[in-house]
């Protein structure tokens, strides 16, 4: 296998883009890392689009096509590839793009992530959630996401003593961060009482525990590692990618408050990488919900299990603290464009690695991401060095 | 949708009728025709579950969507049934009243409708026992 790194990044701001349409969305974030990696569109072998449901958010399928396309690279007849995996497609996007150049297949190849979800009213978007789930066995039960992972939290709580503090820091520390982050939806910091008191969506987890619906594109730009200088002279090696699944419904896991495809994932990326946990500088999690940073920062292997709560709370968590995580502001603060969000990751990560995270830096050479389909039946994670 | 896709389940759904594996004993609901464990050395066989067991977890759904948008707020469970298997379900009880641990049972319910001219769609819920 060649060495693999990443030579281009874009991502555009994440929000209610009304004025943005599905493939405007994704062309602005593919031009702006085209534009980072001073690179020709000629030049690009393969395109990889993560991408959870446009047949039911825009009613369109065939979106490797449609990317192509718009992006003036069909004459040029460019392979382009959608990959599915729920909330965890982009993720899945980088590391397919991974495997093509790692494997040789392909020199230049483009990951993307892109979901347009503010084009249908909050009753489908919640419909369409609901999807990355078991439809015949838990979505005939009335499940919700943020019951699912409300569940969880019940869980977690009767077992480890989590508090409802604790639960909220979670929310507080990642707007503090987005805060800080031009591209976040939402860059406002906000206060425990605002977490505390806001409305309840799903016992125990209120609206401010949970990620909102967004819309939005992020690309990045591979290439073998050896071909990296001709395009920048900053080039963030892939160390490490470890990818796994788990059951589809929540009621099979043998450990509800465990995410055990993300222990497997991370296991993965970590032995590939050859480092400890110690050596990482900062962690992008997906924090779709307060309780999913609690579950992945312990599944993760940077604290034992019922510990998380304790770290957030200590400021552990927050930039400056022992292991940062989201400095981008996570899902929470930056908005969720489901199919985008493990792209968004790679974004920030390369962002931080090269230096170029103004306000929200973490002085590193090492950062990784963790992308998770549905309640973790697909979890992705990737780990990135400057050097 | 069409109606085959309910009533491929209605067995299932109905009667709590889901399936165990004979070479390692093992129980499932919802159903299985391939036993995870034993994969192609195992022999699965239908099993007409009991119908009882305790909620493992559960969650007061606030705002949801579809059939179930008229009945928030209601509880949402994770069952473990007495035969080890675990399922979700609407818990049809006093959302002020569920707690980890509660002995629940089965009912018949409708589950919900396809529009006002589609398929009802009935099968099991659980209430406290």
């Amino acid at each position: 296998m060649r060495e693999v790194a990443v030579i281009g990044v874009g991502c555009t701001k994440f929000g209610e883009k009304w004025e943005s349409s599905f493939r405007n969305l994704f062309v602005e974030a593919g031009a702006l890392a085209l534009e980072d990696a001073n690179l020709s569109g000629e030049k690009i072998d393969e395109i990889f689009v993560g991408n959870m449901s446009a047949g039911r958010f825009v009613e369109q399928e065939h979106i490797g096509a449609l990317i192509a396309d718009y992006a003036g690279l069909a004459t040029d007849n460019i392979p382009a590839t959608r990959v599915e995996a729920a909330c965890a497609s982009g993720g899945l996007s980088f590391r397919q793009a991974y495997t093509a150049v790692a494997s040789g297949m392909s020199d230049i190849v483009v990951a993307a992530g892109v979901e347009k979800m503010t084009d249908v009213g909050t009753e489908v978007t919640t419909d369409v959630l609901a999807a990355a789930a078991d439809r015949e066995w838990e979505g005939i039960a009335g499940i919700t996401f943020p019951g699912l992972y409300a569940m969880i939290a019940t869980d977690y709580m009767h077992r480890y003593g989590l508090t409802r503090e604790q639960l909220a820091q979670v929310a507080v520390k990642n707007h503090d961060n987005g805060a800080k982050n031009p591209n976040a939806q939402f860059r406002k910091a906000i206060t425990l009482d605002t977490v505390i008191n806001s409305t309840l969506v799903a016992d125990p987890l209120r609206l401010f525990d949970c990620s909102p619906v967004t819309d939005g594109a992020a690309a990045v730009i591979l290439a073998p590692l050896e071909r990296a200088r001709e395009f920048t002279d900053t080039p963030i090696k892939v160390l490490g990618s470890g990818q796994a699944s788990s059951t589809i419904a929540l009621h099979d896991r043998k450990d509800i408050s465990t995410l055990d495809a993300t222990v497997a994932a991370g296991n993965r990326a970590f032995k590939m990488a050859g480092i400890e946990r110690k050596d990482i500088g900062f962690v992008e999690v997906h924090d779709c919900f307060t309780i999913a940073e609690i579950c992945a920062i312990e599944d993760l292997g940077f604290c034992k299990k019922g510990e998380a709560g304790r770290l957030t709370e200590e400021g552990q968590t927050a930039i400056g603290g022992k292991i940062p995580v989201n400095p981008s502001g996570g899902l929470k603060a930056c908005g969720h464009p489901v199919g985008a969000t493990g792209i968004k990751q790679v974004y920030e990560t390369v962002k931080q690695l090269r230096g170029d995270a103004k306000g929200r830096q973490v002085d590193t050479d090492i950062g990784m991401t963790h992308n998770v389909g549905g309640t973790g039946a697909t979890v992705v994670c990737h780990i990135f060095g400057r050097k | 949708m069409s109606v085959a896709r309910f009533w491929r389940k209605q067995q299932n759904r109905y009667n709590l009728i889901g399936n165990q594996c004979t070479v390692c004993g093992k129980y499932f609901y919802p159903p299985r025709g391939f036993c995870p464990v034993c994969r192609r050395d195992g022999k699965i066989v239908e099993h007409q579950f009991k119908g009882t067991g305790k909620v493992v977890t559960f969650s007061i759904i606030r705002s949801s969507s579809g059939n179930f948008k008229l009945l928030t707020p209601y509880v949402l469970a994770i069952i473990e049934l007495d035969e080890g298997s675990r399922l979700t379900t609407h818990l049809v009880c006093d959302i002020d009243k569920v707690y980890i641990g509660m002995p629940v049972k089965r009912v018949f319910r409708k589950l919900g409708e396809e529009g006002s001219s589609g398929a009802i769609f009935y099968g099991t819920k659980f209430v406290p026992a």
